[in-house]
């Protein structure tokens, strides 16, 4: 049997052939003879594709191109550039492609303004000639060309540029501390540990765009008069290194890393360091004393590592998410820059939204935005028409933000003052059924977990606010008890050695602010009106609605439930361990959680 | 690097390569591959992607890129076009894949009930 590689189907149904589809059979047959191609291409007839409204119909294998409304006109086009070239005729298909459907068109894109991720989604991040499409490395160029380290301090001084991992000190005051201080040799180092539970801003970045970090680390390192460069990434993140190591790798390749970058003499190398993800490496002197492969413990600070960072040398250490908005703020200028976002906060922050919100995601957004626009327009409100309650930012360094307080811009002082902070990034959104003082527990817990334990008050201060909490979702709080935490979180906050510990006590003293009433109702009535804390709740069996089914008797662990089949059964409350079985297991709903 | 003009050149050729071509079908093809869309399948679907296009002797560049936000929705595809359209294809599957490469790319209709703009619900 011959085979052909290609197949030509033209519809002969009753319609097409009205619409004369025999001519342009023979005109294909001719056509294709005439390019000696019939022994590869077969003309077939076949009967109605049901698109007869669009005919006469061809359709050409093995692509599966459907061509509508083909004329004798069009026959030549399709052998010249379909069946020769192997090009589809696009102006004979049948489809349009209407409308926006991409994901900028999306409503979640909208109030979204991309500076820090502006390559993730748009290039590839293993092809370095991908980045210098997009503007990569000019900034760079333009640095070393045209600029003296003094005028690029300025540049990023007067930007405004604050700090994005987490405490938003200015980066341009950073510099030029680092800058002033003397010393033979400077690093420049990047904190790519991200630590805060649920925060992922960074490594999207490092993965799409790791070519703007190493950009903005070799401008900074101009700034400051550095030649060697560290990004301290976590281990934990395999695809983010691997493509960090391409990257450099490429980098040197091209002589954007290495000696006499840009014809000048200034010279920059830079080097992954793994860390081993402890959540305190992420703070800076520990992870200084990491790089330099000891144990992650942080130091004492003065000196600052402006002065005695690094190996004892002048280091400046900075965020993924601040240094990508490096080459953007050399290229368009700090004008540009101040036009977004706040006075006080320009620019934009990335935030991690996650929680009982419709859109989680990735979100970047000028500072200013309100939490409102964050959680309506951008999150897509909370899911199963259920109330907002209150949202979480900065992890366990941070603190809750309640409905009244809605409608306060997000920059980094509005939420100090209202008793959180920006963190890296994340933002839990919480609503009716969470538990403010298990929220404040679960953040605790990971702050006693993560303490290095090398100074007291964190490891010890830590440990006996979690104590206290833990007795109080049990139904074991007893009046004081908020008085003992807020000693102990005063003593903490004041006597700890870094901000860990300094920090790790906010989650309570902000749900403390605000829900109060929570902690009140569970030390005094025993009760959880959220319906988390699973020792204050009760099963009750509804007497009138309970078939005596006997059911929850067979599934209940405990032999807690009892009862004669058909009649009411009873839950001894002694001896239910509250494990929810019977509730599930009833079918006729008689069994509640009070 | 010796220049601004070295740098240039690459940029000039770099954007000249990226540039949606008439040779390639007049489409590229992007598929998310952050940690998100590869915890969410996006090897697989980046080879149904090159499978389909060699079954039918199709020359379209399948490149990726990073994370657009929308983890959830991943595995993620951008389709586009020459004269600059863009359309987010989302949780693809193998199957959502050959219907993208049938309809779309052969036959350059939008498959809209796989597109970002089909989820109104969740937007
Ligand atoms: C316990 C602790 C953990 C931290 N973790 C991180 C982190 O994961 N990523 C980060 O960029 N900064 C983290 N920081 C903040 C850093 O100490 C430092 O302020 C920051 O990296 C400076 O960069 P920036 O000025 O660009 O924000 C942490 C701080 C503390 C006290
Ligand atoms: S007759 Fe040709 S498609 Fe119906």
């Amino acid at each position: 049997m011959h085979i052909y590689s290609s197949h030509v189907l033209v519809c002969s149904g009753t319609s097409c052939t009205s619409k004369k589809s025999p001519e342009l059979i023979k005109k294909l047959e001719e056509g294709i003879k005439r390019k000696k191609l019939d022994e590869k291409i077969q003309v077939i007839t076949t009967s109605c594709f049901g698109l007869c409204a669009e005919g006469p119909i061809v359709v050409v294998y093995p692509e599966g191109a459907i061509y509508s409304n083909v004329t004798l006109n069009d026959i030549d086009e399709i052998i010249n550039e379909h069946l020769v070239k192997g090009r589809i005729v696009k102006r004979l298909l049948s489809g349009n492609n209407e409308g926006n459907n991409s994901y900028e068109s999306a409503d979640f894109f909208k109030k979204q303004v991309r500076i820090a991720l502006r390559n993730c989604g748009v290039i590839n991040p293993e092809i370095i000639e991908e980045y210098i499409a997009y503007d990569g490395y000019q900034a760079l160029g333009k640095v070393l060309t045209t600029m003296t380290p003094e005028q690029v301090i300025d540049k990023v001084l007067d930007s405004g540029l604050r700090g994005r991992g987490g405490a938003g000190f200015p980066t341009g005051r950073k510099w030029l501390f680092a800058a002033n201080a003397k010393g033979d040799k400077k690093y420049v180092c990047c904190n790519a540990d991200e630590g805060d539970p649920g925060a992922f801003m960074d490594r999207s970045i490092l993965e799409g765009d790791p070519h703007s970090i190493i950009e903005a680390m070799a401008i900074a390192a101009y700034g400051i008069g550095s030649d060697q460069g560290y990004i301290y990434v976590r281990a934990e993140y395999p695809i983010a290194v691997k493509r960090l190591n391409i990257a450099i790798d490429q980098a040197k390749e091209l002589g954007l890393l290495g000696d006499k970058i840009f014809g000048t003499d200034f010279s920059f190398n830079l080097e992954l360091r793994l860390g081993a993800g402890a959540f305190v490496c992420g703070e800076e002197t520990a992870l200084m004393t990491s790089i330099e492969g000891k144990r992650g413990e942080p130091r004492p600070r003065p000196p600052f590592p402006a002065n005695k960072g690094l190996f004892q040398k002048p280091t400046i250490l900075n965020n993924v998410e601040t240094l990508s908005n490096i080459p953007i703020i050399i290229l368009k200028g700090a004008d540009w820059f101040k036009t977004i976002g706040t006075k006080k906060s320009p620019g934009t922050k990335v935030f991690a939204i996650g929680g009982k919100i419709n859109n989680t995601g990735l979100v970047e957004i000028p500072m200013g935005t309100t939490l409102r626009e964050v959680i309506y327009d951008i999150g897509g409100g909370i899911p199963n028409g259920k109330k907002f309650k209150a949202a979480q930012t900065g992890g366990p360094s941070g603190g809750c933000i309640p409905t009244e307080h809605l409608d306060v811009p997000i920059e980094y002082d509005t939420l100090i003052e209202l008793g959180s902070m920006m963190g890296s990034g994340g933002l839990i959104i919480m609503d009716e059924d969470n538990c403010m003082v298990d929220i404040a527990k679960f953040f605790l817990e990971f702050s006693v977990d993560e303490s290095c334990g090398k100074c007291p008050p964190c490891r010890i201060g830590t440990k006996r606010m979690y104590g206290i909490l833990k007795r109080i979702t049990e139904g074991k709080g007893e009046e004081g008890d908020i008085e003992t935490l807020e000693e102990l979180a005063e003593t903490i906050q004041a006597a700890a050695l870094c901000g860990l510990g300094k920090t790790s006590p906010n989650p309570v003293l902000s749900t403390l602010r605000y829900f109060r009433h929570e902690y009140e109702e569970h030390i005094v009535n025993k009760k959880c009106s959220a319906g988390v804390c699973k020792e204050l709740l009760d099963y009750i069996i509804i007497p009138n609605d309970c078939m005596g089914c006997t059911k929850c008797i067979k599934v209940c662990p405990t032999k807690a439930i009892t009862g004669k089949i058909k009649e009411p059964h009873i839950i001894d409350q002694e001896e239910c361990i509250k494990c929810g079985a019977c509730l599930e297991a009833c079918p006729f709903g008689a069994i509640i959680r009070k | 690097m010796k220049s601004i003009a070295e740098l240039d050149a690459i940029r000039k050729k770099a954007l000249n390569n990226m540039k949606v071509k008439k040779e390639n079908q007049g489409y590229r093809i992007i598929i998310g591959m952050a940690t998100c869309g590869i915890a969410a399948g996006a090897v697989p679907i980046m080879n149904t992607f090159k499978e389909q296009l060699e079954k039918r002797n199709i020359k379209v560049p399948v490149s990726m890129t990073g994370c657009v936000g929308v983890c959830r929705l991943e595995p993620m595809a951008d389709i586009i076009d020459d004269s600059g359209n863009k359309t987010t294809y989302i949780m693809l599957t193998p199957e959502k894949v050959e219907r993208i490469v049938q309809n779309h790319i052969i036959n350059g209709q939008v498959v809209s009930e796989y597109t970002i703009n089909s989820t109104q619900a969740i937007f």
